[in-house]
């Protein structure tokens, strides 16, 4: 401290000369200032993003309800009724799930407890490849062999031309990765000890997997599931090809059947004018998929934020 | 993961296998072992099954043509190949260095325990699983905005694509910088160096491999969505080559899309073998981003 001392006096104009006292009061810099508003205000861009999507579902929102009653959209029956979509939703996100919750979870385990450090290298991303595949190649595949080859040739279900059970399956396997990396993540954040621990008591790694590993591991295994389902729940061009264009109230998966997203699209790809009532329907059922979502995203971030405190 | 941690998995799973051979843990193995190729076996019964649809549509007409219905034998994706390629462009000029500048700042400048940059967390989180085709919707008003009434050319298509991937890349490339040691900066700064010098000659160089990554992967995504591109008012095909940011243009997914509609059997083949191409694109851009992680991610 003692330059610091000898330097105090001469003050903020010692820049000139060949003076040995160093000044070590904080410069201003005008062009570091700036550097750090400009990444600043671009880290603020994600709020404005956020914020922007709530603006600019509300205005259209607020135009539709005033020409359409709440409860006419809230319905089953009718034009501008969404329980529909929102049934067949759930029906696809169901089927989805029911394939994707044991694969992904599996995946994961194996990944996890399982899989060498060498293994594991070459395997995760073979796993994350399957979410890489375009959404609507994965429809495409849905309508040309998972309906007509798979459903109505080899297990010769009466199945129509689109249907909610091929949109289903083929959802399922684009969120393996999501589910199977999160629930990954959670297995591996299970400390070691508690996997000795059941070893040394004499358990195989079967029931280490599942009576140590699993349990501990439990708000992540959450989180995966839920995350996995605000995905199924906004996955678009799947259900838009393979589940139809038909809004209707159905519980039978072999029915086509139109979700939400699906409407979205048919909608958006249609002829309708800005401003026209059909026009802010698509902004309506937007904003219900905006809210699910993001109320599925918070429950999952949360269970994560669990899983990172407690190990 | 630690080395510490690896080497400690390793024995236990060394001492573990002994007692493995009981049937019932074979079967859950095996279990595990289909639940892991399984999603593999799909991906492989996808691309061949839509190789054989489109081996008659393996020519240069495909890539050079224009859609067309009045020949379908010969319709091709030219339009959609160059929509993709001008789209994934201008996305990455958007949302490339909007992400990586938003990203260190979280890392390098921001206070993370302040609740202002948890709740910029938890957001960012939340908006990596907004679906894509709210993005649209988000990209369809701020074209409205800006005062154009058709969104569907290039600057609305790249607007609604950046959107999207915009927290993936911020996200990936915080944990890129987030993985440069500390002891790195803090050499740094100890000779002199300010944050910002710090971040630009130390931390952003060491972490260009996981930014690349990151981004491709990102791009990746982008290339292949088609469901915002639907809601911002792609055509299913045009007749020309993209000539600006103000072209009306198609892309790659939406021809695909749009295809599906029509039941005649060249169109049907047409629009595999489009598919063989796409995922030519996206897996090829997930291959060298894997490459790049792999040659040339420092483990330190």
């Amino acid at each position: 401290m003692s330059t610091s001392a000898t330097a105090g006096p001469t003050g903020p104009s010692s820049g000139t000369g060949l003076s040995a006292a160093v000044d070590l009061s904080p410069k201003s810099r005008p062009g570091e200032r700036v550097i750090t508003v400009v990444l600043q205000l671009s880290a603020y861009a994600s709020i404005a993003i956020t914020f922007g999507i709530i603006a600019a579902l509300i205005q259209p929102v607020t135009e539709f309800f005033s020409e359409v009653p709440f409860g006419d959209f809230f319905a089953f029956d009718g034009t501008y009724a969404v329980l529909p979509l929102v049934t067949a939703t759930l029906m696809v996100t169901l089927i989805a799930l029911l394939v994707a919750v044991p694969l992904g979870l599996g995946a994961a385990l194996y990944l996890s407890e399982y899989a060498s450090r060498r293994a594991r290298k070459i395997l995760k991303p073979t796993v994350e490849l399957l979410a890489g595949v375009p959404s609507v190649v994965y429809g495409f595949f849905a309508l040309t062999f998972v309906t007509p080859t798979l459903l109505q040739e080899i297990l010769a279900l009466d199945v129509g031309f689109t249907n909610a059970l091929a949109a289903g399956l083929v959802l399922g396997v684009m969120i393996i990765p999501t589910i199977a990396s999160l629930a990954e993540d959670a297995f591996s954040a299970v400390p070691q000890a508690m996997r000795q621990g059941s070893l040394a008591m004499g358990a195989n790694r079967m029931q280490t997997s599942l009576r140590v590993v699993f349990p501990a591991a439990l708000s992540g295994v959450a989180a995966a599931v839920v995350l996995g389902m605000s995905r199924a729940i906004g996955e678009t061009m799947i259900v838009t090809l393979a589940a139809g264009a038909l809004k209707q109230f159905s519980l039978d998966p072999r029915d086509g059947m139109q979700t939400m997203t699906g409407f979205m699209a048919t909608t958006a790809g249609g002829e309708n004018p800005v401003g026209s009532v059909a026009y802010n329907n698509l902004f309506a059922v937007g904003m219900l998929l905006f809210v699910i979502t993001l109320v599925l995203n918070l429950v999952s971030i949360s269970f994560v934020r669990r899983f990172r405190q407690v190990y | 993961m630690s080395i510490a941690a690896t080497t400690a998995r390793q024995v236990t799973l060394a001492t573990g296998k002994s007692k493995d051979k009981t049937p019932v843990s074979l079967a859950f193995l095996i279990a595990l072992w289909f639940s892991m190729f399984f999603g593999v076996l799909v991906l492989l019964a996808l691309i061949v099954n839509t190789a054989i649809d489109g081996s008659t549509r393996f020519d240069s007409e495909l890539l050079t043509n224009y859609a067309s219905i009045v020949r379908p034998e010969s319709s091709g994706f030219r339009a959609g190949i160059l929509g993709s390629l001008w789209l994934m462009v201008f996305t990455a000029l958007l949302a490339v260095p909007l992400g990586i500048s938003a990203a260190l700042y979280l890392e390098e400048f921001a206070d993370p325990t302040t609740r202002w940059n948890r709740f910029v967390e938890v957001n960012l989180q939340n908006l990596a699983a907004v679906p894509a085709i709210v993005y649209g919707l988000l990209a369809v008003a701020i074209m409205a905005l800006l005062g154009f009434q058709n969104a569907g050319i290039v600057l609305g298509g790249a607007l609604a694509l950046a959107l999207l991937i915009l927290p993936v890349i911020i996200i990936t490339t915080r944990e890129a910088v987030r993985a440069v040691p500390r002891e790195i900066r803090q050499g740094s700064l100890a000779l002199g160096a300010t944050v910002w010098q710090t971040t630009w000659r130390q931390t952003l160089p060491s972490a260009i491999p996981g930014i690349a990554t990151g981004t491709i992967l990102g791009l990746s995504r982008a290339i292949g969505e088609a469901a915002p591109l639907v809601v911002v008012g792609l055509a299913g095909s045009v007749l020309f080559d993209p000539e600006g940011v103000m072209s009306r243009i198609t892309a790659l997914p939406m021809q695909i899309y749009s295809l599906t509609s029509n039941s005649r059997e060249e169109l049907q083949q047409a629009a595999s073998a489009a598919i063989i191409v796409l995922l030519v694109m996206v897996l090829g851009l997930n291959a060298l981003a894997i490459f790049i992680r792999n040659k040339f991610q420092r483990s330190w």
